[in-house]
């Protein structure tokens, strides 16, 4: 009766910033973050990979933000039960945790066995990916006002992966958009918006051409616009998106699209701000599963030199708090990272600077 | 026996040059007589602002004193049965009679039972391929200065091919469909625009690595023209890199060839670091030579009617006719090259 009378209240605490209220896991979490601190996986990954998850260890710990760390590394054997280098145990210490943090990982070269991420994907059951990207004030790119999120549907759309040659010389691929995948990824775009007080969200598509597939993506788009008067919901057609983006990228605020449209403009918008090393990335599942992200590759000519720029690795980790409820130790990160950068006495080398890795951390870790 | 002389003189003449279809007799024809008679186009001025760009152009070819004779034919406001579209057959002959037009922005009248304008033309005239230059005007400052690149679209398959059903309620497909041949002929054509505007490097944009037999195929296509044409550089770029990279530094790139939907949001794209769609040139390729010129802009309704050749306003309305008259002289000057022989 009273563990009733206490889960109540909890759901409607928590219906307000998870989709998923029901979800045991966020209620554990509601009454334990004060108290015991949350386990989330680590996959440091290959190449820079565990230097910058070094980083963000360390600067988590300066921050005092309440994470245990489980790390698992991508084995060399193939798991028979993933078909792949990720080991059984790594995907079950996700799905136990919730949340986690991925390094770079490479691909080994060879058949048999499926792609890491594509694992991690399918397994996981990852439907949205999302990327916040906003000018880092001090370091200067042709824009200054950039402050979109993308959210990309990332199971279906043209990556289905359906091919196939009709005659010779006629090749057809096959592209599904399906209503509950749509819903799925619309619901999670507009939850954002709401709990992270955005104003706008934009559908983008081709619908004018393809009208079915694009136009039932739109169609659910709309349906769940309804639900949430207090934003304003509007479409744009994917080619006046580029455009506008690369005129005036402030005129867009939380971007929902289907997945091979997401690819592009996420990448585009990556560009604008300064390139994948300074990207953050969340991919976020069912049952309110989250696994942040480097997207930057593994950088294997600068493994183990000290020189790798972990900023890309740092935000995604930010990301990753956000979808916590750690809003407070969030905001504290970020801020000592965009100050360390705008004041630029410690930059990495892609960013112009000479500072090594460590230097860059430690100043980050003075910040706070 | 002198005709058949003169004839196979020409065909060796023509082969030799920018032309990708020496035997077709409008060339032909034209190799003699381009030096002595003027050049008919057919000039579509279109709706809105249409017609005052187009007078605008008329004006600057007129005291350019370029060798072209316009023939201005309008889209009616009936539909025509033989095409089934506002856009009358005569109008159609007059463009495959003459190969080459110029056409100004149209606005398809809402309703059904007919087709598009712009999809008429593209299905009448086999227009394979979309071209636009884009370079950054000096003078019309936007964030990027060195943008010089071509973006090179094929036009009739790929992610548009229209082909959608419904599998269940709630699952709905579309078809992208790319063939050997619509590949082939639209690398031809990027290959041989590279070497005749004297570019030095294509880039095929493709996401193969997941759809790796659609764009696959494409990318087979542009490797096998590729090898005809050892002097210039070909490389190969998936579109979310070629996207970054386009935002990061434009001057990377120097020819783009794509699928249809590639090429529409990189043309777009490309459209917007050097200012927009005013500013944007435009033509597409037929079979048999055919060249259509467009804008690629609006008919801007709202202010047509106030836009006059003598004011030049501080818009990119001003640029318009310099646009037209560049993009005019463009496919002219193709056309052109056989004087030169």
């Amino acid at each position: 009766m009273a563990t009733q009378l206490l889960r109540r209240p909890a759901c409607q605490i928590l219906s307000h910033v998870n989709p998923n209220p029901s979800s045991l896991l966020s209620l554990a979490r509601a009454f334990s973050s004060a108290i015991a601190p949350i386990r989330a996986t680590l996959f440091p990954g290959d190449g820079i990979g565990p230097e910058i998850a070094e980083s963000v260890k360390q600067v988590f710990k300066a921050a005092e933000v309440p994470i245990e760390w489980e790390e698992h590394y991508v084995g060399d054997q193939i798991d028979p039960r993933t078909q792949s280098f990720l080991t059984w145990e790594s995907l079950e210490s996700v799905r136990r945790n919730g949340v986690g943090l991925k390094g770079p990982m490479a691909t080994p070269i060879g058949k048999g066995h499926r792609s890491l991420n594509l694992t991690l994907r399918k397994e996981l059951n990852l439907y949205a990916n999302v990327r916040p990207c906003y000018s880092l004030p001090g370091y200067k790119t042709r824009y200054d006002d950039v402050n979109l999120i993308t959210i990309r549907e990332n199971t279906e759309g043209e990556y289905s992966g359906l091919e196939h040659q009709v005659v010779r010389g006629v090749v057809e691929s096959l592209k599904i958009i399906t209503r509950q995948a749509s819903l799925r990824v619309a619901e999670y775009a507009f939850h954002y918006a709401k709990t992270h007080g955005r104003e706008r969200v934009s559908a983008i598509h081709k619908a004018n051409i393809m009208q079915k597939t694009d136009g039932l993506f739109l169609k659910c788009c709309r349906e769940v616009a309804e639900k949430y008067p207090e934003i304003t919901y509007e479409e744009v057609v994917i080619d006046n998106c580029c455009m506008m983006l690369v005129k005036n990228p402030a005129l867009f605020d939380v971007l929902v699209m289907p997945n091979l449209y997401g690819d592009i403009i996420s990448d585009l918008c990556a560009g604008l701000i300064g390139g994948l090393g300074l990207t953050p990335s969340i991919n976020i599942g069912e049952e309110g599963i989250a696994l942040a992200e480097a997207v930057h590759g593994s950088a294997p000519d600068i493994a183990g030199k000290n020189l790798a720029n972990p900023t890309a690795l740092l935000l995604s980790s930010v990301t990753m708090l956000r979808h916590l409820n750690l809003h407070d130790k969030a905001d504290r990160i970020q801020n000592a990272i965009l100050n360390t950068i705008a004041e630029g006495k410690y930059r990495t080398a892609d960013l112009g600077g000479s500072s090594k890795t460590t230097d860059f951390t430690k100043a980050i870790c003075d910040h706070l």
